[in-house]
């Protein structure tokens, strides 16, 4: 057991560090400002251009797709020598590597391959994630937007709804599952789409939520046609191809987010005046914290097992899931707890205060975490049934056509 | 990077519970209590002759010479089977004390007879609630005549020595007593786990001797960093013990109509020991990893560990018995040696409280560097 770096990762670790000097500060984000989406997003797609012309766009794809052919802890290296920098790495190039090319290098054609994966390794293409429906969340091979075949046209006429669809106000493409066969199982009848986010008959709209942001958006498809040269994969593979996708998705979290660390919400305490001295110094608070800080620093070096493991050609497979359910739970609970320590003035704050707001923030953020990309019932049910082998949930509607139910 | 276990460390544990897992059954567990016992004797003398005593004791004092990992990877193993044994007691504390401050005469007496198992160490610390860190140590060492009162001493009863902390000349110091002497008093006390015995070691001009290679102030932080960290393991191995005789339970379980196991409620309990599980291991690992090499990371490291550690065996020792329903309160169904072994443990070394403080006093910078969001409040 070693966490040094290897001569080998040391290596790298001072190439990349020397690189992102000399390149990454004139992309960087301004700290505590906001900027329009349309300048983030402009950012975004230089940085990347950036990075894959230097070979820094995806650590881990082979150099004829343009990247860098290296290892996953070569990879971990820079993600973690990158994350030093404010930079804009949002879900608008996110999606588009983590997710798109991943899916349509494993299901696509090649001729699919060298039209998508240089264009969005260079910031040319950015990608929008249309899965989620109103009535499809946890349970997406649920969802209802129908694509049906115009054999005539060689295209598909897509109706439906998608939502929690972020950036697709301001995204080139995005990756969409709709179904086309009712008449079998619900896992079976769906098929994978990459379409252009100009075709007409494409709606986005902003929606309202509990943050009082409105960075999420639904999408309404009427009459949407897409060639049946943008389908990924065979008619009806469409889950095989969101599993794959939606991997992608679970192998990239737990390494960036919103986290301030909790070593800042206990120096907050120490500088929180209090009878006891400080906040800290009240046994509640520090215990509090100090567990915080145990489990934050636990999930740190299981995250080391986890590359290990994968470093090794093994599979962590739904193991990884405790990583997105422990962050986001104690996301919530040490936001709420950095409120507390506040007292009143945490429920009001005077124009000058610019902290509590971004606590606020935290608290109402962290129950989407806890939703999206896994929500913690899903999450719970992956370990209990994969790991610790126990029985799968009861599916009444597994075997039935999706027009029956 | 590279954290996981070697291959080499993976054997030493399968070797450790096949051992244990073949004599330290619950059958035997069950007898040993019935017949007060306060130790497993013929398996104490099979580690032993194993070498799992003398791991990580130096090769020249008649151990295997090998490191904080291999140990353990022994104190999760005898953590998973709720041993009766005096391995964290003898090994991971008395013995290390010897050879952080004892001099080389010292440690050659005494630690190849630790090593061999022809002798069991306790370590004897704590001054009843008083406790044994600022001045509640009372026991005074004086021209080589002990005189005090430490209670509770785990594993007491079938010590042959102890090493006792206590005041030498106004510093603290650790001192060396034969417990077979006139001076020496053991009382036995009621102790909530039935397996690991603890007594009040009175003593009233008992002969010892000072460890005095090392000042005692400057080795005792290290010596309980390092006995947190194994503790932490021990942890681990009961925790993920209790995991699966849950889960194993609620698999074979029938009820209304179905297994107990296809339950949500049942799944997701179970779900959340995993992560706890896993969490605390990790930070074990580190934890180990920090005392082997890790410098001056030891303290957070340890601090980390054994708050995780708590965590995870609490919940798992607790939702074990839950999960088996009114069966688990039964003396025969065995989650009870896990129940009280888990208080034990937290509550030796001291709890949460003392490993919170130590962990937030080793935390770099909590004032100087104030974050831009803190300055605003």
């Amino acid at each position: 057991m070693d966490f040094k770096d290897t001569p080998e990762e040391a290596a790298f670790r001072t190439t990349a560090r020397a690189w992102l000097a000399a390149n990454a500060p004139e992309f960087e984000l301004p700290a505590g400002v906001h900027i329009e989406d349309a300048e983030e997003i402009r950012l975004g797609r230089a940085w990347l251009a950036r990075k894959t012309a230097n070979r820094y766009g995806s650590i881990l794809l082979p150099e004829t797709y343009g990247g860098r052919g290296g290892t996953i802890m070569e990879a971990v290296v820079f993600a973690e020598e990158e994350g030093r920098y404010r930079l804009p790495r949002g879900a608008y190039v996110g999606i588009g590597i983590g997710m798109a090319i991943p899916t349509i290098l494993k299901h696509g054609r090649s001729d699919q391959v060298e039209r998508f994966v240089g264009p969005t390794l260079r910031g040319e293409m950015t990608w929008c994630q249309l899965f989620s429906e109103p009535s499809a969340g946890s349970d997406l091979a649920g969802l209802r937007t129908r694509a049906v075949k115009d054999d005539a046209a060689d295209e598909w006429v897509v109706n439906g709804q998608k939502v929690w669809s972020s950036w697709a106000h301001l995204t080139d493409w995005g990756v969409l599952i709709a179904r086309t066969d009712v008449s079998v199982p619900k896992h079976k009848g769906l098929t994978f789409f990459v379409v252009d986010m100009k075709t007409p008959g494409i709606q986005v709209r902003p929606i309202r939520q509990i943050s009082g942001l409105k960075d999420f958006n639904e999408t309404f498809l009427t009459d949407v046609r897409i060639p049946d040269t943008n389908r990924i994969g065979a008619v009806g593979e469409g889950w095989a191809c969101a599993m794959t996708l939606l991997t992608g998705e679970r192998l990239g979290q737990g390494g960036e987010g919103k986290d301030r660390g909790i070593i800042d919400l206990i120096r907050f305490a120490a500088q929180t005046p209090r009878a006891e001295a400080t906040a800290l110094d009240n046994s509640a608070v520090r215990l509090a914290l100090a567990g915080a800080y145990a489990e934050e620093q636990a999930e740190k070096h299981f995250q080391a097992r986890l590359r290990t493991m994968i470093s090794r050609g093994e599979n962590p497979g739904a193991a990884a899931s405790i990583v997105k359910l422990i962050y986001s739970n104690r996301y919530q609970k040490t936001s709420g707890l950095a409120m507390e320590i506040r007292e009143m003035a945490g429920i009001a704050h005077a124009p000058d205060d610019t902290f509590t707001p971004e606590l606020w923030y935290d608290y109402i953020w962290s129950t989407a975490l806890r939703i999206a990309g896994g929500a913690d019932e899903v999450l719970r049910n992956q370990i209990a049934e994969r790991v610790l082998g126990m029985p799968g949930e009861v599916r009444t509607d597994k075997n039935v056509a999706f027009d029956k139910l | 990077m590279n954290f996981d276990l070697s291959d080499e460390q993976k054997m030493l544990g399968e070797q450790a519970r096949g051992l244990l897992s073949a004599r330290s059954t619950f059958d035997r567990l069950r007898a040993l209590i019935d017949a007060g016992f306060e130790w497993d004797e013929p398996l104490w003398r099979e580690l032993a002759e194993m070498g799992f005593l003398g791991a990580a004791i130096p090769e020249v004092h008649g151990g295997l010479g090998m490191s904080e990992l291999d140990l353990a990877v022994i104190s999760q193993e005898l953590g998973r089977a709720n041993a009766a044994l005096p391995f964290f007691s003898s090994i991971v504390l008395a013995a290390d004390a010897i050879r952080l401050a004892g001099s080389d005469a010292q440690q050659s007496e005494w630690l190849p007879k630790l090593a061999r198992g022809e002798i069991v160490a306790c370590f004897a610390y704590a001054e009843g609630s008083a406790g044994w860190t600022g001045g509640a140590v009372k026991a005074r060492l004086a021209n080589a005549r002990l005189i005090g009162t430490k209670t509770p001493v785990a594993d007491g009863g079938v010590a042959d020595i102890a090493v006792v902390l206590t005041e030498v000349g106004g510093e603290p110091g650790l001192a060396l007593v034969r417990l077979d002497q006139p001076g020496v008093t053991r009382v036995k006390l009621a102790s909530f786990d039935q397996l690991r015995a603890h007594y009040s070691l009175i003593f009233d001009g008992a002969a010892a001797e000072v460890l005095d290679a090392q000042p005692a102030r400057e080795v005792l932080d290290q010596l309980f960093d390092r006995a947190a960290v194994q503790a932490a393991f021990e942890g681990v191995g009961g925790a993920e013990a209790c995991l699966y005789m849950a889960r194993d339970y609620a698999m074979e379980r029938q009820i209304f109509g179905r297994s107990l196991a296809g339950y949500q409620a049942i799944k997701h309990k179970l779900a959340d020991v995993y992560a706890g599980v896993e969490l605390a291991r990790s930070a074990a690992f580190y934890g180990a990893w920090a005392a082997a090499d890790g410098g001056n990371e030891l303290p957070a490291a340890a601090a980390a560990a054994r708050l995780q550690a708590i965590d995870a065996f609490e919940r798992a020792a607790r939702e074990n018995i839950q999960v088996h329903g009114g069966i688990g309160y039964t003396f025969e169904a065995n989650c009870h040696f896990y129940y009280r072994r888990e208080r034990t443990l937290a509550l030796s070394l001291g709890g949460r409280e003392r490993w919170a403080d130590r962990l937030i006093a080793h935390l770099p910078d909590l004032r100087s560097e104030a974050p831009d969001h803190a300055k605003a409040a």
